[in-house]
């Protein structure tokens, strides 16, 4: 017994060395920053290509197309150019000089997105909200779509006759874990119970439906897709107001990555030229008419 | 020798732990000191030289975030504490009843071993992630009248289900490795069939299998985190929230360090209880 | 010698393992206060007869009397008769995880519903006249053989049994443990206790029993005072197995 101290203060030894990063090791630096944007001078994870990462299944309105026999792609198509992110990723890669071909899409799970280490696209679109504190750690594009809050709610339930956000505070809401929907519900609708949190879109669904929760909160274009596919007997309560800075969807990067700035270059000339808009009256068209929960 | 008194037999005298092996002097125990610490500084040293390791370092390792996001876990960590102390309650006796059940003789009680039998067979064999979904999301759908639809009590139950079909088999085990004799025994002084399970055979199975049951408890913590794929917050949600908040993954290291917390004072009291038995039955009356 | 009341009476007992029958029409009756011993080879059947009159194994046809109640009957209320005979085993079965003290009063405070205090006071004077006074705190374990099979009489005896069947009580243990049980039973004898012992002691059996049975292949072949058995033989089956004894130098 005597001895057991003694092994327990070489275990800490060993995770405070650990910790504190003993010996050093000189700080990897990133990869070398080039001004060019043409495709021979980005730094791509394959030479002439174009790879872009997003979560599989890919849901409407974000993704489209129906995925061709033998594709291991659910639900939507990324490759088909359709839908809103699909569709913003193939104009930034035409902006870019790359042509249809050369971009290839890789199935980048949420929490693949941030892992330390090289990664496996140049840029992730998987409405990924930006937040000061994940730009620690990765690079943000700018943003490509300012995204606001809504409630769904099953419907002829309760919750469905709430006006304000005051009045959603006594009901159990939802959301997927990962997403900016839980900040926004502590932060700013502050419930009287704890929101369930859920691993997935469907299994937010699953609650919703199971009565295990009143309402799901999510971004907007998703709710329209969830009430209009996913849960026909739910509704969308209506859209929470924006507090604060408005919360915006960018595409991620590499930390320290050059193609961010080139990616943002061809953002902003896709902004200005009013391609953005197109794209997403195209696909986010019926954003205007949710309610908005004063 | 008697064919009930199998055990303890050749255990005489204290046992030292397994993993202090036979420790004896300052020599050795410099000698374990040494080597302990230099196998440590190795392998510090091979980690923190690798390419990797300043990136890793500052994704698993930062400690303001540790700082940040421990109190937050820890709180939710009461959910999880909460979740298995009533689970395991619940376990310990309704895997009792299983594994009693189990055992009742005579062709009149056939459909009730059966029974015991297919539900120990059927949630052995499910994962319980899948029970935990299933119940979760199935159960309350269905909109029974009376039956709660709250996620953390189909949780807590999708846990009692799973975990007592393992402890009812440990249990069964127990009650089987005590000898025949034993229950003549009791049965001929006059004591009822219920009376020598809850006074004889019961004792003696638990003793045994104090253990594997604490090893199958120490499982059932661990698993408490798999509650939260049906929406409560408990520890791991919480981190998980935490590193989605910040894409930094230090905060699972915060509940890493909890889980284990836990578990080692589990672990040292099942050794305390083995030795604690190993005395009082062997090294005379004295408690 | 005075006509004694009968204490135990069993009539045509028989029982089967399977297909082995290993009683085949047993016939025998205990006075009040008489000491029968049974002697046999292994696997006769002494055992078995004893475990049937405890009804620890249920026969296959016959009637077993104890005081001129039938104990065999269907709805007989079988913890009710074995609170009135009282077993001891040839391998003790004690309970291990039990003190001698609780032991001793397991039975008698959790069947009898005697107070704590008033089953320890018992229990402690049993153990006290037994010269096991000092162990009552210790775990059987702990107690050589001797003293084991002294505390396994002892909890049987606190249940103030009517009738004390014991099987092979000494032949578990090393030869210089067994006299101290033996002089435990001589005193049980003494005291009067009716007593029915499945033993291979023949001296013991030729100095204590009031009579001895021959058990063989599952039937009591032979029967009578103790003397006229060992001395005259009638059987020849009994005589072989007598010489097969003295030749062991058991007599
Ligand atoms: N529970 C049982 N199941 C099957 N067979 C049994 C059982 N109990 C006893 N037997 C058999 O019954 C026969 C008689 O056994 P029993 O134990 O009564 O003999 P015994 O005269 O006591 O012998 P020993 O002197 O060796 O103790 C043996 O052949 C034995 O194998
Ligand atoms: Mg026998």
């Amino acid at each position: 017994m005597r001895l057991k101290p003694i092994l327990l203060l070489g275990a800490t030894a060993l995770l405070a060395l650990v910790a504190s990063g003993c010996g050093g090791g000189s700080k990897k630096s990133a990869a070398p920053k080039s001004s060019g944007c043409s495709v021979d001078q980005l730094n791509l994870v394959h030479k002439g290509q174009l790879t872009v990462g997003t979560d599989n299944p890919a849901f409407p309105p974000w993704f489209g197309g129906t995925p061709p026999k033998g594709s291991t792609w659910k639900v939507s198509d990324p490759n088909s150019g359709q839908g809103f992110e699909s569709a913003v990723a193939y104009a930034v890669a035409g902006k870019l000089g790359f042509k249809k071909g050369d971009v290839h899409w890789v199935v980048v799970p949420f929490e693949q997105s941030f892992k330390p280490g090289s990664k496996s696209f140049d840029f992730d679109i998987n409405q990924i909200s930006y937040t000061p504190a994940r730009a620690k750690s990765v690079d943000f594009s700018d943003s490509y779509y300012d995204v606001n809050q809504a409630l769904i709610g099953l419907k002829g339930t309760p919750i469905t006759s709430a006006k304000t956000s005051a009045d959603v505070k006594k009901y159990k809401l939802g959301v997927q874990i990962g997403t900016t929907s839980y900040a926004y519900v502590t932060k700013n609708i502050k419930p009287s119970q704890q929101p369930s949190v859920y691993n997935t879109s469907s299994d937010v669904n699953s609650g919703l439906k199971a009565h295990q929760i009143d309402g799901i909160v999510v971004d907007l274009p998703t709710a329209f897709y969830i009430t209009a596919v996913q849960i026909p007997q739910a509704t969308i309560v209506g859209q929470f107001p924006t507090v604060g800075t408005p919360e915006h969807f960018g595409m991620v990067l590499a930390k320290g990555n050059s193609l961010t700035s080139c990616v943002d270059k061809a953002l902003a000339s896709l902004k200005s030229a009013g391609t953005i808009a197109k794209i997403q009256q195209e696909w986010l068209s019926n954003k205007a008419s949710a309610p908005v929960l004063k | 020798m008697s064919a009930d008194a199998e055990t303890g037999r050749g255990d005489r005298g204290d046992r030292r732990s397994r993993i202090l092996g036979d420790l004896r002097g300052t020599r050795n125990i410099g000698i374990a000191v040494t080597s302990t610490v230099v196998f440590f500084v190795v392998v510090a040293v091979v980690i923190a030289n690798s390419a990797g390791w300043p990136e890793v370092r500052k994704a698993f390792f930062d400690r303001k975030l540790f700082g940040d996001s421990f109190p937050e876990v820890g709180h939710a960590f009461l959910l999880n504490i909460r979740i298995f102390c009533i689970a395991e309650a619940l376990i310990l006796v309704f895997a009792l009843a299983i594994a009693v059940l189990r055992g009742l003789p005579g062709p009149v009680l056939f459909p009730f071993r059966l029974l015991a039998v297919l539900y120990t067979d059927l949630f052995r064999g499910i994962p319980t992630i899948l029970v935990i979904y299933i119940l979760g999301f199935g159960a309350p759908a269905l909109q029974l009248s009376g039956v709660p639809n709250s996620p953390l009590f189909w949780g807590v139950t999708a846990l009692v289900l799973v975990y007592s079909a393992y402890v009812a088999e440990v249990y069964r085990a127990g009650i089987e490795s005590v000898h025949p004799s034993q229950e003549a025994a009791a049965r001929s002084l006059g004591l009822s069939r219920a009376q020598t399970l809850r006074y004889v055979i019961v004792p003696q199975a638990v003793r045994r299998v104090i253990p594997p049951l604490l090893n199958d408890f120490i499982g059932l913590q661990k698993d408490s985190a798999l509650v939260a794929l049906i929406g409560p917050i408990e520890a791991f949600r919480q981190s998980q929230i935490d590193v989605a908040a910040t894409f930094n993954y230090t905060p699972y290291m915060a509940t890493a360090l909890l889980f284990i917390l836990l578990t080692i004072p589990l672990a040292r009291l099942t050794d305390w209880l083995i030795a604690r038995d190993r005395r009082r039955q062997s090294a005379g009356g004295a408690r | 010698m005075r006509a004694r009341a009968t204490a135990l009476k069993l009539e045509a007992v028989h029982k089967s393992f399977g297909s082995v029958e290993v009683l085949r029409g047993v016939d025998l009756e205990v006075g009040e206060h008489e000491v029968v011993c049974l002697i046999g080879a292994s696997g006769s059947g002494k055992s078995t007869l004893l475990r049937c009159v405890n009804l620890l194994e249920r026969i296959d046809a016959g009637r077993i009397f104890l005081h001129g109640e039938e104990i065999t009957r269907r709805d007989v209320d079988v913890n009710a008769v074995r609170r009135r005979v009282g077993i001891v085993f040839q391998a003790f079965n004690l309970f291990p995880h039990m003190t001698v003290l609780r032991n001793v009063t397991l039975a008698t405070s959790r069947v009898l519903h005697k107070p704590r205090a008033e089953a320890e006071a018992e229990a402690t004077a049993l153990l006290e006249r037994f010269g096991l006074a000092d162990k009552r705190a210790e775990y059987p374990d702990r107690l050589s053989g001797g003293q084991q099979q002294r505390v396994a009489i002892v909890r049987a005896l606190a249940m103030q049994p009517e009738l004390m069947l014991l099987d092979e009580v000494t032949s578990a243990l090393d030869p210089e443990l067994v006299a101290e049980v033996l002089n435990v039973i001589r005193e049980l004898a003494d005291g009067g206790m009716t007593m029915v012992i499945a033993t291979h002691e023949m001296s013991f059996a030729r100095d204590t029993a009031n009579r001895v049975c021959f058990l063989d292949a599952g039937r009591i072949l032979e029967q009578g005072p103790a003397e006229e058995i060992f001395t005259h033989p009638r059987e020849p089956r009994t005589q072989q197995f007598l010489e097969r004894i003295i030749a062991a130098g058991r007599l």
